[in-house]
């Protein structure tokens, strides 16, 4: 099965969308709770980045009889250090962003703790590729 | 316990989710960060909060949480009163501080 979802970048009336669609389509395919929780968790934190970092995205999920596989593609400003990005605290949210709870930078360290596999690969100037799998 | 019981012993303003007000309680959690919320708030816990914007429900309803407490005074948008009447998760209010709620809800729930 393959779900995909445009995401607007600033908009964050829509954040969240893709993770609880995503969440009813796990629960109706009796995956167990404890999995779900933890793939919700990277996947809306892999949303909200695009709609707080980038000015727009993909995100593909499919999903096989054993795994979950999600990848967001986005049109932004990449990131410079990735392995910066994933130390816990760093961000590079704006203000506005951060008085609305988002940008303690504990996104992507969110993901990496919530998923089997996890790949980032981004080119300043042009996007972001985040893709991660989880195994039921 | 139920978010009723909690209503009603603290005097807690039910702004919306009222058909939420049956939902058992697990616990609390304490934040004004989405992500730690979402990294490690429980299932069923009540979240004390002074942010009132919708991604709170969003939050919420993806961690499955009871009910989402204001405090000090602060009032839901309006998206997030439609959201958490959506989702059946209500959202309570005091005039209380965060410490003053915390300190009562903990006692209250360690009782139960
Ligand atoms: N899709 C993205 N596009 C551009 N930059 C990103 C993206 N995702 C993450 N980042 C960068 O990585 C940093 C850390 O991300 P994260 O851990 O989610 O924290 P936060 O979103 O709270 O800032 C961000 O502040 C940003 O600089
Ligand atoms: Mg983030």
């Amino acid at each position: 099965m393959e779900l995909v979802f445009e995401i607007e970048g600033g908009d964050f009336t829509s954040a969240g969308n893709a993770s609880s669609k995503i969440k009813k389509v796990l629960k109706q395919l009796n995956i167990d709770s404890k999995t779900i929780k933890r793939i919700v968790i990277a996947v809306y934190e892999a949303e909200v980045n695009i709609v707080a970092h980038a000015k727009k995205g993909i995100l593909k999920a499919s999903i096989g009889s054993h795994f979950i596989e999600v990848k967001l593609t986005d049109k932004g400003p990449g990131i410079e250090d990735v392995e910066k990005a994933m130390e816990a605290g760093f961000s590079t949210a704006s203000k506005q962003v951060r008085e609305m709870g988002f940008g303690a930078g504990m996104g992507l360290p969110n993901i990496k703790k919530n998923v089997d596999e996890l790949d980032i690969i981004s080119e300043m100037g042009k996007g972001t590729l985040v893709k991660f799998k989880n195994y039921f | 316990m139920k978010v009723s019981d909690l209503v009603e012993k603290f005097n807690l303003i039910v702004f919306s989710g009222n058909n939420g007000l049956e939902n058992e309680i697990s616990g609390g959690y304490v934040s004004d960060l989405l992500s730690d919320v979402m990294g490690n708030a429980g299932e069923g816990e009540v979240w004390i909060t002074l942010q009132t914007h919708q991604n709170v429900m969003a939050v919420a309803s993806l961690k499955d949480l009871a009910a989402v407490i204001l405090v000090k005074g602060f009032e839901p948008e309006t998206e997030t009163l439609n959201k958490s009447n959506e989702e059946g998760i209500p959202i309570l209010g005091t005039r209380w501080g965060t410490f003053e709620t915390v300190g009562k809800l903990y006692n209250f729930l360690q009782e139960d």
